[in-house]
Protein backbone atom coordinates (compact mmCIF):
# COMPACT_ATOMS: atom_id res chain seq x y z
CA UNK A 1 0.00 0.00 0.00
CA UNK A 2 2.78 2.24 0.47
CA UNK A 3 4.35 1.85 -2.28
CA UNK A 4 1.97 2.31 -4.19
CA UNK A 5 2.36 5.89 -3.02
CA UNK A 6 5.89 6.31 -3.53
CA UNK A 7 6.68 4.73 -6.44
CA UNK A 8 4.39 7.42 -8.64
CA UNK A 9 6.58 9.76 -6.67
CA UNK A 10 9.62 8.69 -7.29
CA UNK A 11 9.21 7.85 -11.07
CA UNK A 12 8.19 11.92 -11.30
CA UNK A 13 11.32 12.83 -8.72
CA UNK A 14 13.41 10.78 -11.29
CA UNK A 15 11.57 13.04 -14.29
CA UNK A 16 13.10 16.44 -12.66
CA UNK A 17 16.63 15.19 -12.92
CA UNK A 18 17.97 14.80 -16.84
CA UNK A 19 16.10 19.08 -16.29
CA UNK A 20 18.15 19.87 -13.46
CA UNK A 21 20.77 18.69 -15.39
CA UNK A 22 20.14 20.55 -18.47
CA UNK A 23 19.39 23.68 -16.34
CA UNK A 24 22.86 23.30 -14.27
CA UNK A 25 25.50 21.61 -16.77
CA UNK A 26 25.84 24.92 -18.51
CA UNK A 27 26.29 27.39 -15.80
CA UNK A 28 28.95 25.13 -13.76
CA UNK A 29 30.71 24.69 -16.96
CA UNK A 30 30.59 28.44 -17.45
CA UNK A 31 32.00 28.63 -13.90
CA UNK A 32 34.45 25.72 -14.00
CA UNK A 33 35.97 27.04 -17.26
CA UNK A 34 36.39 30.96 -15.38
CA UNK A 35 38.43 29.20 -12.60
CA UNK A 36 40.48 27.15 -15.35
CA UNK A 37 44.18 28.07 -16.28
CA UNK A 38 45.83 28.11 -20.33
CA UNK A 39 46.57 24.29 -19.86
CA UNK A 40 43.62 22.78 -18.27
CA UNK A 41 41.43 25.14 -20.40
CA UNK A 42 42.43 22.99 -23.56
CA UNK A 43 42.14 19.36 -21.69
CA UNK A 44 40.89 16.22 -23.95
CA UNK A 45 38.74 15.16 -22.37
CA UNK A 46 38.35 18.28 -20.28
CA UNK A 47 38.59 18.73 -16.42
CA UNK A 48 35.04 19.12 -15.37
CA UNK A 49 36.26 20.48 -11.93
CA UNK A 50 39.83 22.08 -12.16
CA UNK A 51 42.78 20.25 -10.75
CA UNK A 52 44.37 23.42 -10.29
CA UNK A 53 41.72 26.42 -9.78
CA UNK A 54 43.24 29.91 -10.63
CA UNK A 55 41.56 33.51 -9.44
CA UNK A 56 43.53 34.83 -12.33
CA UNK A 57 40.52 35.21 -14.74
CA UNK A 58 38.96 37.42 -12.27
CA UNK A 59 41.52 39.60 -11.10
CA UNK A 60 42.57 40.37 -14.39
CA UNK A 61 38.69 41.99 -14.23
CA UNK A 62 39.09 43.34 -10.69
CA UNK A 63 42.33 44.60 -10.50
CA UNK A 64 43.03 46.39 -14.10
CA UNK A 65 47.08 46.46 -13.16
CA UNK A 66 47.08 42.47 -13.81
CA UNK A 67 45.70 42.43 -17.06
CA UNK A 68 47.79 41.59 -20.58
CA UNK A 69 45.00 42.25 -22.65
CA UNK A 70 42.74 44.91 -23.20
CA UNK A 71 39.75 43.33 -23.19
CA UNK A 72 39.73 42.31 -19.35
CA UNK A 73 41.58 45.13 -18.44
CA UNK A 74 39.05 47.86 -19.39
CA UNK A 75 35.99 44.91 -18.46
CA UNK A 76 35.41 46.91 -15.31
CA UNK A 77 34.52 49.97 -16.31
CA UNK A 78 32.35 48.26 -18.96
CA UNK A 79 30.44 46.58 -16.32
CA UNK A 80 30.08 50.00 -14.63
CA UNK A 81 28.91 51.34 -17.23
CA UNK A 82 26.13 48.74 -17.60
CA UNK A 83 25.27 49.44 -13.90
CA UNK A 84 25.04 53.39 -13.96
CA UNK A 85 23.04 53.17 -17.59
CA UNK A 86 20.34 50.80 -16.44
CA UNK A 87 20.41 52.60 -13.14
CA UNK A 88 19.04 55.43 -14.82
CA UNK A 89 16.73 53.78 -17.03
CA UNK A 90 14.97 52.02 -14.72
CA UNK A 91 14.46 54.90 -12.26
CA UNK A 92 13.44 57.45 -15.39
CA UNK A 93 11.14 54.70 -16.47
CA UNK A 94 9.81 54.16 -13.02
CA UNK A 95 8.97 57.83 -12.75
CA UNK A 96 7.48 58.69 -16.09
CA UNK A 97 6.04 55.41 -16.53
CA UNK A 98 4.15 55.18 -12.94
CA UNK A 99 2.55 58.96 -14.00
CA UNK A 100 1.15 57.73 -17.54
CA UNK A 101 0.36 54.43 -16.28
CA UNK A 102 -1.75 55.64 -13.35
CA UNK A 103 -3.46 58.56 -16.01
CA UNK A 104 -4.31 55.63 -18.30
CA UNK A 105 -6.03 53.25 -15.63
CA UNK A 106 -7.57 56.01 -13.23
CA UNK A 107 -8.53 59.25 -15.32
CA UNK A 108 -10.68 58.99 -18.60
CA UNK A 109 -9.40 61.21 -21.09
CA UNK A 110 -10.68 60.15 -24.01
CA UNK A 111 -7.43 58.36 -25.60
CA UNK A 112 -6.82 55.69 -22.58
CA UNK A 113 -7.72 53.13 -24.71
CA UNK A 114 -5.77 54.06 -27.66
CA UNK A 115 -2.94 55.21 -25.97
CA UNK A 116 -2.45 52.06 -23.91
CA UNK A 117 -2.98 49.35 -27.25
CA UNK A 118 -0.45 51.80 -28.59
CA UNK A 119 1.89 51.31 -25.88
CA UNK A 120 1.37 47.67 -26.15
CA UNK A 121 1.89 47.66 -30.17
CA UNK A 122 5.46 49.75 -29.52
CA UNK A 123 6.82 47.34 -27.27
CA UNK A 124 6.86 45.20 -29.91
CA UNK A 125 9.16 46.78 -32.60
CA UNK A 126 12.07 45.56 -32.78
CA UNK A 127 15.24 47.24 -32.38
CA UNK A 128 16.82 46.51 -35.61
CA UNK A 129 13.98 48.90 -37.35
CA UNK A 130 14.70 51.92 -35.34
CA UNK A 131 18.62 51.63 -35.44
CA UNK A 132 18.83 53.53 -38.66
CA UNK A 133 17.09 56.63 -37.93
CA UNK A 134 18.08 56.44 -34.07
CA UNK A 135 22.16 56.15 -35.90
CA UNK A 136 21.69 59.20 -38.15
CA UNK A 137 20.26 61.58 -35.20
CA UNK A 138 22.77 60.29 -32.99
CA UNK A 139 25.82 60.57 -34.86
CA UNK A 140 24.37 64.28 -35.97
CA UNK A 141 24.16 64.83 -32.12
CA UNK A 142 27.92 63.56 -31.91
CA UNK A 143 26.28 61.26 -28.85
CA UNK A 144 27.89 58.22 -30.28
CA UNK A 145 29.76 56.73 -27.73
CA UNK A 146 28.04 58.51 -24.83
CA UNK A 147 26.18 56.90 -22.01
CA UNK A 148 23.67 59.43 -22.72
CA UNK A 149 22.84 57.49 -26.70
CA UNK A 150 21.78 54.16 -24.73
CA UNK A 151 20.20 55.95 -22.02
CA UNK A 152 17.68 57.66 -24.79
CA UNK A 153 17.68 54.48 -27.16
CA UNK A 154 16.63 51.94 -24.44
CA UNK A 155 13.55 53.96 -23.43
CA UNK A 156 12.31 52.09 -26.95
CA UNK A 157 11.86 48.93 -25.22
CA UNK A 158 12.13 49.95 -21.03
CA UNK A 159 9.54 52.37 -21.02
CA UNK A 160 6.30 50.83 -23.21
CA UNK A 161 7.58 47.76 -21.18
CA UNK A 162 7.02 49.86 -17.67
CA UNK A 163 3.81 51.48 -18.68
CA UNK A 164 2.21 48.60 -19.22
CA UNK A 165 3.42 46.69 -16.32
CA UNK A 166 2.36 49.13 -13.81
CA UNK A 167 -0.81 49.92 -15.55
CA UNK A 168 -1.87 46.67 -14.88
CA UNK A 169 -0.53 46.77 -11.54
CA UNK A 170 -2.44 49.86 -10.45
CA UNK A 171 -5.71 48.32 -12.01
CA UNK A 172 -5.78 46.25 -8.98
CA UNK A 173 -5.33 48.79 -6.11
CA UNK A 174 -9.39 48.92 -4.90
CA UNK A 175 -10.97 52.16 -6.34
CA UNK A 176 -12.71 52.81 -3.17
CA UNK A 177 -9.47 54.12 -1.39
CA UNK A 178 -8.91 56.62 -3.93
CA UNK A 179 -12.06 57.62 -3.97
CA UNK A 180 -12.14 58.36 0.15
CA UNK A 181 -8.68 59.91 -0.38
CA UNK A 182 -10.32 62.33 -2.95
CA UNK A 183 -13.40 62.89 -0.68
CA UNK A 184 -11.20 64.16 1.62
CA UNK A 185 -9.74 66.79 -0.64
CA UNK A 186 -6.71 64.47 -1.98
CA UNK A 187 -5.53 65.96 -5.28
CA UNK A 188 -4.42 63.32 -7.93
CA UNK A 189 -1.00 63.67 -7.68
CA UNK A 190 -1.31 63.33 -4.31
CA UNK A 191 -3.29 59.97 -4.57
CA UNK A 192 -0.50 58.53 -7.01
CA UNK A 193 2.38 59.19 -4.58
CA UNK A 194 0.41 58.71 -1.54
CA UNK A 195 -2.19 55.96 -2.45
CA UNK A 196 -1.47 54.01 -5.54
CA UNK A 197 2.28 53.52 -5.20
CA UNK A 198 2.82 52.63 -1.93
CA UNK A 199 0.15 49.84 -2.18
CA UNK A 200 2.02 49.22 -5.44
CA UNK A 201 5.09 48.65 -3.53
CA UNK A 202 5.34 45.00 -5.05
CA UNK A 203 4.47 46.22 -8.78
CA UNK A 204 6.86 48.99 -8.88
CA UNK A 205 10.11 46.17 -7.29
CA UNK A 206 8.88 44.21 -9.86
CA UNK A 207 8.86 46.79 -12.99
CA UNK A 208 11.75 48.11 -11.63
CA UNK A 209 13.27 44.50 -11.56
CA UNK A 210 12.19 44.08 -15.18
CA UNK A 211 13.50 47.50 -16.72
CA UNK A 212 17.11 46.66 -14.70
CA UNK A 213 17.19 43.17 -16.62
CA UNK A 214 16.09 43.87 -20.06
CA UNK A 215 18.58 47.07 -20.07
CA UNK A 216 21.03 44.76 -18.28
CA UNK A 217 20.84 42.14 -21.11
CA UNK A 218 20.57 44.81 -24.20
CA UNK A 219 23.18 43.93 -26.64
CA UNK A 220 21.92 45.26 -30.14
CA UNK A 221 22.31 49.24 -29.70
CA UNK A 222 25.08 49.01 -27.35
CA UNK A 223 27.00 47.19 -30.22
CA UNK A 224 25.89 50.24 -32.71
CA UNK A 225 26.21 52.70 -30.71
CA UNK A 226 29.49 52.01 -27.91
CA UNK A 227 32.58 50.67 -28.98
CA UNK A 228 35.01 53.17 -26.51
CA UNK A 229 35.37 52.84 -23.01
CA UNK A 230 33.31 56.00 -21.68
CA UNK A 231 30.05 54.06 -22.84
CA UNK A 232 30.94 50.45 -23.90
CA UNK A 233 28.80 48.25 -21.43
CA UNK A 234 28.92 44.77 -20.66
CA UNK A 235 27.58 42.76 -23.41
CA UNK A 236 29.22 44.47 -25.46
CA UNK A 237 32.72 43.98 -23.73
CA UNK A 238 31.84 39.93 -23.50
CA UNK A 239 31.42 39.57 -27.32
CA UNK A 240 34.62 41.92 -27.43
CA UNK A 241 37.21 38.71 -26.26
CA UNK A 242 36.51 37.16 -29.34
CA UNK A 243 39.25 38.63 -31.19
CA UNK A 244 40.12 38.34 -35.00
CA UNK A 245 42.58 35.80 -34.72
CA UNK A 246 41.86 34.09 -31.07
CA UNK A 247 39.32 34.33 -28.27
CA UNK A 248 40.48 34.53 -25.12
CA UNK A 249 37.86 31.81 -23.31
CA UNK A 250 38.71 31.99 -19.79
CA UNK A 251 38.27 35.47 -19.52
CA UNK A 252 35.21 35.54 -20.93
CA UNK A 253 33.80 33.29 -19.23
CA UNK A 254 34.48 35.26 -15.69
CA UNK A 255 33.47 38.25 -17.63
CA UNK A 256 30.19 35.84 -18.60
CA UNK A 257 30.05 35.05 -14.41
CA UNK A 258 30.38 38.71 -13.58
CA UNK A 259 28.00 39.90 -15.97
CA UNK A 260 25.32 36.41 -14.99
CA UNK A 261 25.48 37.33 -11.41
CA UNK A 262 23.37 40.83 -10.72
CA UNK A 263 20.52 39.24 -12.86
CA UNK A 264 20.97 35.87 -11.30
CA UNK A 265 21.08 37.04 -8.28
CA UNK A 266 18.08 39.23 -8.25
CA UNK A 267 16.49 37.04 -9.94
CA UNK A 268 17.04 34.24 -7.09
CA UNK A 269 15.87 36.71 -4.49
CA UNK A 270 13.02 38.36 -6.21
CA UNK A 271 11.49 35.66 -7.77
CA UNK A 272 8.30 35.84 -6.47
CA UNK A 273 8.26 39.35 -7.97
CA UNK A 274 9.60 38.25 -11.26
CA UNK A 275 6.96 35.29 -12.06
CA UNK A 276 4.59 38.15 -10.65
CA UNK A 277 5.74 40.54 -13.55
CA UNK A 278 5.81 37.71 -16.16
CA UNK A 279 2.49 36.66 -15.46
CA UNK A 280 0.81 40.51 -15.25
CA UNK A 281 2.87 41.43 -18.02
CA UNK A 282 2.27 38.51 -20.38
CA UNK A 283 -1.67 37.12 -19.16
CA UNK A 284 -4.03 40.44 -18.06
CA UNK A 285 -4.96 42.84 -19.87
CA UNK B 1 -22.36 71.86 -12.16
CA UNK B 2 -20.53 73.76 -12.75
CA UNK B 3 -17.70 72.84 -10.27
CA UNK B 4 -17.63 69.35 -11.47
CA UNK B 5 -17.33 70.04 -15.16
CA UNK B 6 -14.55 72.39 -13.95
CA UNK B 7 -13.24 68.96 -11.95
CA UNK B 8 -13.43 67.40 -14.90
CA UNK B 9 -11.56 69.75 -16.76
CA UNK B 10 -8.81 69.71 -14.52
CA UNK B 11 -8.44 66.33 -14.35
CA UNK B 12 -8.05 65.86 -18.24
CA UNK B 13 -5.67 68.39 -17.91
CA UNK B 14 -3.68 66.20 -15.24
CA UNK B 15 -3.92 63.26 -16.97
CA UNK B 16 -2.21 64.56 -20.39
CA UNK B 17 0.45 66.47 -17.84
CA UNK B 18 0.71 63.01 -16.70
CA UNK B 19 0.84 60.99 -19.75
CA UNK B 20 2.93 63.92 -21.89
CA UNK B 21 6.98 62.84 -20.75
CA UNK B 22 6.20 59.23 -21.64
CA UNK B 23 4.18 60.27 -24.64
CA UNK B 24 7.24 62.37 -26.30
CA UNK B 25 9.74 59.64 -25.49
CA UNK B 26 7.43 57.01 -27.18
CA UNK B 27 7.30 59.15 -30.08
CA UNK B 28 11.21 60.01 -29.59
CA UNK B 29 12.56 56.76 -29.79
CA UNK B 30 9.81 54.61 -31.57
CA UNK B 31 7.49 56.03 -32.99
CA UNK B 32 9.17 58.90 -35.60
CA UNK B 33 12.08 56.27 -36.25
CA UNK B 34 9.78 53.72 -37.58
CA UNK B 35 8.20 56.20 -39.87
CA UNK B 36 11.64 57.64 -41.04
CA UNK B 37 12.80 53.99 -41.60
CA UNK B 38 9.64 53.46 -43.68
CA UNK B 39 10.85 56.22 -45.59
CA UNK B 40 14.24 55.62 -46.44
CA UNK B 41 13.53 52.39 -47.50
CA UNK B 42 12.19 54.07 -50.78
CA UNK B 43 15.47 55.50 -51.14
CA UNK B 44 19.15 54.90 -51.76
CA UNK B 45 21.56 55.69 -49.24
CA UNK B 46 25.40 56.19 -50.07
CA UNK B 47 26.62 55.57 -46.31
CA UNK B 48 29.60 57.78 -45.55
CA UNK B 49 30.37 61.60 -44.39
CA UNK B 50 28.11 63.03 -47.00
CA UNK B 51 25.23 60.87 -47.30
CA UNK B 52 23.48 61.38 -50.59
CA UNK B 53 20.07 60.07 -50.90
CA UNK B 54 18.39 59.06 -53.80
CA UNK B 55 14.71 58.02 -54.48
CA UNK B 56 14.17 54.66 -55.81
CA UNK B 57 10.91 54.52 -55.17
CA UNK B 58 9.99 50.26 -54.74
CA UNK B 59 13.58 49.05 -55.67
CA UNK B 60 14.99 48.35 -52.56
CA UNK B 61 11.54 45.92 -51.89
CA UNK B 62 12.20 44.34 -55.69
CA UNK B 63 15.69 43.72 -54.96
CA UNK B 64 14.72 42.15 -51.81
CA UNK B 65 12.16 39.95 -52.81
CA UNK B 66 14.57 39.17 -56.30
CA UNK B 67 17.27 38.62 -54.29
CA UNK B 68 17.33 34.20 -53.04
CA UNK B 69 19.87 34.79 -49.94
CA UNK B 70 16.66 37.03 -48.83
CA UNK B 71 13.93 34.16 -48.75
CA UNK B 72 16.59 31.51 -47.38
CA UNK B 73 16.96 33.87 -45.15
CA UNK B 74 13.07 33.77 -44.03
CA UNK B 75 12.65 30.32 -44.35
CA UNK B 76 15.81 30.01 -41.53
CA UNK B 77 14.45 32.39 -39.68
CA UNK B 78 11.11 30.80 -39.79
CA UNK B 79 12.66 27.28 -38.85
CA UNK B 80 14.32 28.98 -36.12
CA UNK B 81 11.29 30.60 -34.86
CA UNK B 82 8.94 27.18 -35.41
CA UNK B 83 11.69 25.04 -34.05
CA UNK B 84 12.25 26.71 -31.08
CA UNK B 85 9.00 28.19 -29.62
CA UNK B 86 7.44 24.45 -29.96
CA UNK B 87 10.08 23.26 -28.02
CA UNK B 88 10.16 25.99 -25.61
CA UNK B 89 6.30 25.69 -25.29
CA UNK B 90 6.12 21.55 -25.51
CA UNK B 91 8.81 21.42 -22.96
CA UNK B 92 8.07 24.36 -20.88
CA UNK B 93 4.41 23.20 -20.47
CA UNK B 94 5.65 19.55 -19.17
CA UNK B 95 7.83 20.71 -16.74
CA UNK B 96 4.94 23.20 -15.35
CA UNK B 97 3.18 19.37 -15.25
CA UNK B 98 5.88 17.93 -13.87
CA UNK B 99 6.27 21.02 -10.82
CA UNK B 100 2.40 21.04 -10.53
CA UNK B 101 2.28 16.94 -9.70
CA UNK B 102 5.36 18.08 -6.87
CA UNK B 103 7.64 15.26 -6.79
CA UNK B 104 10.43 15.45 -4.35
CA UNK B 105 12.28 18.77 -4.49
CA UNK B 106 10.06 20.24 -7.11
CA UNK B 107 10.70 23.99 -4.68
CA UNK B 108 13.97 23.41 -5.85
CA UNK B 109 13.63 22.82 -9.37
CA UNK B 110 11.50 25.75 -9.32
CA UNK B 111 13.91 27.64 -7.74
CA UNK B 112 16.60 26.58 -10.45
CA UNK B 113 14.63 27.41 -13.37
CA UNK B 114 14.57 31.38 -12.70
CA UNK B 115 18.78 30.91 -13.37
CA UNK B 116 18.63 30.05 -16.97
CA UNK B 117 16.21 33.17 -17.72
CA UNK B 118 18.38 35.30 -15.68
CA UNK B 119 21.40 34.64 -17.38
CA UNK B 120 22.05 37.77 -20.10
CA UNK B 121 21.33 36.65 -23.48
CA UNK B 122 25.18 37.71 -24.32
CA UNK B 123 26.48 35.27 -21.72
CA UNK B 124 24.25 32.64 -22.99
CA UNK B 125 25.60 32.54 -25.82
CA UNK B 126 29.33 33.04 -24.99
CA UNK B 127 28.71 29.69 -23.07
CA UNK B 128 27.28 27.52 -25.65
CA UNK B 129 29.85 28.32 -27.72
CA UNK B 130 31.88 27.51 -25.63
CA UNK B 131 30.24 24.06 -25.06
CA UNK B 132 29.75 23.48 -28.71
CA UNK B 133 33.53 24.25 -28.95
CA UNK B 134 35.08 21.58 -31.59
CA UNK B 135 38.58 21.08 -30.25
CA UNK B 136 37.98 21.49 -26.16
CA UNK B 137 34.15 21.73 -25.91
CA UNK B 138 31.54 20.45 -22.89
CA UNK B 139 29.61 18.41 -25.58
CA UNK B 140 32.22 16.68 -27.31
CA UNK B 141 34.10 15.93 -23.46
CA UNK B 142 30.85 14.46 -22.15
CA UNK B 143 29.39 12.68 -25.51
CA UNK B 144 33.14 10.95 -25.68
CA UNK B 145 33.28 10.35 -22.28
CA UNK B 146 29.86 8.48 -22.41
CA UNK B 147 31.35 6.65 -25.22
CA UNK B 148 28.62 8.12 -27.88
CA UNK B 149 31.74 9.03 -30.06
CA UNK B 150 35.23 7.99 -31.14
CA UNK B 151 35.65 11.35 -32.20
CA UNK B 152 35.31 14.74 -31.40
CA UNK B 153 32.93 16.52 -34.19
CA UNK B 154 33.24 20.11 -34.99
CA UNK B 155 29.93 20.83 -34.15
CA UNK B 156 29.24 24.81 -35.36
CA UNK B 157 31.03 24.33 -38.64
CA UNK B 158 28.54 21.44 -39.88
CA UNK B 159 25.93 23.35 -41.82
CA UNK B 160 23.28 20.69 -40.62
CA UNK B 161 23.81 20.91 -36.85
CA UNK B 162 24.57 24.98 -36.81
CA UNK B 163 21.16 25.96 -36.66
CA UNK B 164 19.88 23.52 -34.40
CA UNK B 165 22.50 24.32 -31.50
CA UNK B 166 21.55 28.00 -31.63
CA UNK B 167 18.10 26.79 -31.16
CA UNK B 168 19.28 24.36 -27.69
CA UNK B 169 20.85 28.03 -26.11
CA UNK B 170 17.73 29.53 -27.16
CA UNK B 171 15.48 26.38 -25.73
CA UNK B 172 17.75 26.50 -22.55
CA UNK B 173 17.56 29.99 -22.15
CA UNK B 174 13.82 30.86 -22.82
CA UNK B 175 11.71 27.38 -21.76
CA UNK B 176 12.30 28.43 -18.03
CA UNK B 177 9.87 31.44 -18.89
CA UNK B 178 7.43 29.68 -20.45
CA UNK B 179 8.19 26.77 -17.31
CA UNK B 180 6.74 29.68 -14.87
CA UNK B 181 4.18 31.17 -16.53
CA UNK B 182 2.41 27.79 -16.82
CA UNK B 183 3.34 26.78 -13.49
CA UNK B 184 1.41 29.99 -12.02
CA UNK B 185 -1.31 29.62 -14.82
CA UNK B 186 -1.57 25.62 -13.40
CA UNK B 187 -1.39 26.87 -9.91
CA UNK B 188 -4.56 29.53 -10.60
CA UNK B 189 -7.25 26.60 -11.90
CA UNK B 190 -9.28 25.31 -9.23
CA UNK B 191 -9.06 21.16 -9.08
CA UNK B 192 -12.84 21.19 -8.53
CA UNK B 193 -13.68 20.69 -12.59
CA UNK B 194 -11.26 17.92 -12.29
CA UNK B 195 -12.19 16.53 -9.67
CA UNK B 196 -15.80 16.02 -10.98
CA UNK B 197 -14.60 14.75 -14.33
CA UNK B 198 -12.62 11.96 -12.40
CA UNK B 199 -15.76 11.40 -10.13
CA UNK B 200 -17.52 10.84 -13.54
CA UNK B 201 -14.79 8.29 -15.17
CA UNK B 202 -12.72 10.80 -17.25
CA UNK B 203 -8.94 9.74 -17.19
CA UNK B 204 -6.10 11.66 -16.17
CA UNK B 205 -5.22 11.84 -20.26
CA UNK B 206 -8.44 13.07 -21.13
CA UNK B 207 -8.93 15.21 -17.78
CA UNK B 208 -5.32 16.78 -19.17
CA UNK B 209 -6.91 17.14 -22.81
CA UNK B 210 -10.18 18.22 -22.13
CA UNK B 211 -10.32 20.13 -18.88
CA UNK B 212 -7.02 21.26 -17.75
CA UNK B 213 -5.87 22.37 -21.61
CA UNK B 214 -8.49 24.62 -22.62
CA UNK B 215 -8.47 26.27 -19.36
CA UNK B 216 -4.43 27.14 -20.10
CA UNK B 217 -5.21 28.40 -23.79
CA UNK B 218 -5.28 32.12 -22.78
CA UNK B 219 -1.88 31.78 -20.82
CA UNK B 220 -0.38 29.20 -23.83
CA UNK B 221 -1.46 31.70 -26.50
CA UNK B 222 0.32 34.33 -25.31
CA UNK B 223 3.15 32.74 -24.22
CA UNK B 224 3.32 31.38 -28.07
CA UNK B 225 2.77 34.85 -29.33
CA UNK B 226 5.11 36.43 -26.96
CA UNK B 227 7.62 33.68 -28.10
CA UNK B 228 7.62 33.92 -31.66
CA UNK B 229 7.81 37.96 -31.36
CA UNK B 230 10.52 37.17 -29.93
CA UNK B 231 12.58 34.59 -31.67
CA UNK B 232 11.84 36.07 -35.46
CA UNK B 233 13.68 38.74 -33.77
CA UNK B 234 16.74 36.67 -33.18
CA UNK B 235 20.14 38.27 -33.38
CA UNK B 236 22.66 38.30 -30.70
CA UNK B 237 22.90 34.31 -29.97
CA UNK B 238 23.67 34.02 -33.79
CA UNK B 239 26.00 37.13 -33.15
CA UNK B 240 27.87 35.56 -30.67
CA UNK B 241 27.58 31.89 -31.26
CA UNK B 242 27.95 31.95 -35.09
CA UNK B 243 28.30 35.02 -36.48
CA UNK B 244 26.02 33.78 -38.96
CA UNK B 245 28.05 31.00 -40.19
CA UNK B 246 29.21 28.47 -41.50
CA UNK B 247 28.31 29.45 -44.92
CA UNK B 248 25.31 32.02 -43.50
CA UNK B 249 23.68 29.15 -42.51
CA UNK B 250 22.33 30.63 -39.15
CA UNK B 251 21.90 33.96 -40.20
CA UNK B 252 18.34 35.13 -39.35
CA UNK B 253 16.60 37.97 -40.74
CA UNK B 254 17.69 40.57 -38.23
CA UNK B 255 21.06 39.09 -38.56
CA UNK B 256 21.00 39.83 -42.29
CA UNK B 257 19.70 43.39 -41.70
CA UNK B 258 22.64 44.23 -39.45
CA UNK B 259 25.13 42.85 -42.18
CA UNK B 260 23.28 45.43 -44.91
CA UNK B 261 22.74 47.68 -43.43
CA UNK B 262 26.06 48.36 -41.51
CA UNK B 263 28.56 46.20 -42.76
CA UNK B 264 27.90 46.55 -46.59
CA UNK B 265 26.31 49.84 -45.83
CA UNK B 266 23.05 49.85 -47.83
CA UNK B 267 21.26 51.90 -45.42
CA UNK B 268 17.72 52.15 -48.06
CA UNK B 269 18.04 48.19 -48.56
CA UNK B 270 18.44 47.53 -44.84
CA UNK B 271 15.62 49.83 -43.94
CA UNK B 272 13.35 48.18 -45.98
CA UNK B 273 14.40 45.12 -44.44
CA UNK B 274 13.86 46.02 -40.67
CA UNK B 275 10.18 47.65 -42.18
CA UNK B 276 9.78 44.65 -43.08
CA UNK B 277 10.66 42.88 -39.53
CA UNK B 278 8.40 45.51 -38.00
CA UNK B 279 5.58 44.70 -40.18
CA UNK B 280 5.51 40.85 -39.44
CA UNK B 281 6.09 41.66 -35.54
CA UNK B 282 3.02 44.57 -35.80
CA UNK B 283 1.10 41.67 -36.97
CA UNK B 284 1.73 39.24 -34.30
CA UNK B 285 1.26 41.75 -31.78
CA UNK B 286 -1.98 42.74 -33.31
CA UNK B 287 -2.93 38.87 -33.00
CA UNK B 288 -1.18 39.41 -29.04
CA UNK B 289 -3.63 42.21 -28.73
CA UNK B 290 -6.80 40.70 -29.96
CA UNK B 291 -6.29 37.59 -27.30
CA UNK B 292 -5.59 40.00 -24.25
CA UNK B 293 -8.73 41.99 -25.29
CA UNK B 294 -10.91 39.39 -24.67
CA UNK B 295 -11.15 40.08 -20.85
CA UNK B 296 -13.99 37.28 -20.49
CA UNK B 297 -11.47 34.57 -20.71
CA UNK B 298 -9.00 35.91 -18.39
Amino acid sequence: MRWRKILPKLLLTLCTLPILFFIFFPVLWLFSTSLSNQVELYAVPPHWIPQHPVLRNYLEIINPALATTAVPRTFAVALWNSFKISSIVTIVCLVIGSMAAYALVRISFGFNQVIRVGVMAVRMVPEVSLIIPLYVIASSLQLINKPIVLIITYMSFALPYAIWLLAAYFQSVPIELEEAARLDGCSRIGILFRIVMPISVPGLVSTAMFVFLLSWDEFFYALIFTSTLAAKTAPVAIAEFIGRYNININGMMAGGVLVAIPPVLLALVFQRYIVSGMTVGAVKG
Amino acid sequence: MKLRLNLRQKDIGIAWLLVIPSLLVILGVTLWPIIYTFFLSFYNVQAGLNAVRTFVGLDNYLTMIKDQVFWETIGRTAYFTGVSVSLEIVLGLAVAQLITSKPWGWQFLRFALIIPWAVPTIVNGAMWRWIYSSDFGALNGLLYQLGLIRHYIPWLSNPNYAMNLVIVADVWHMMPFVALVMQAALAGLSPELEEAAAVDGANAWQRFWLIRLPLLRPALLVALVARTVDAFRVFDIVYIITAGGPAFRTATITYLTYLTTFAYGKQGLGAALSFLISAFILVMAFIYIRILYRPEEI
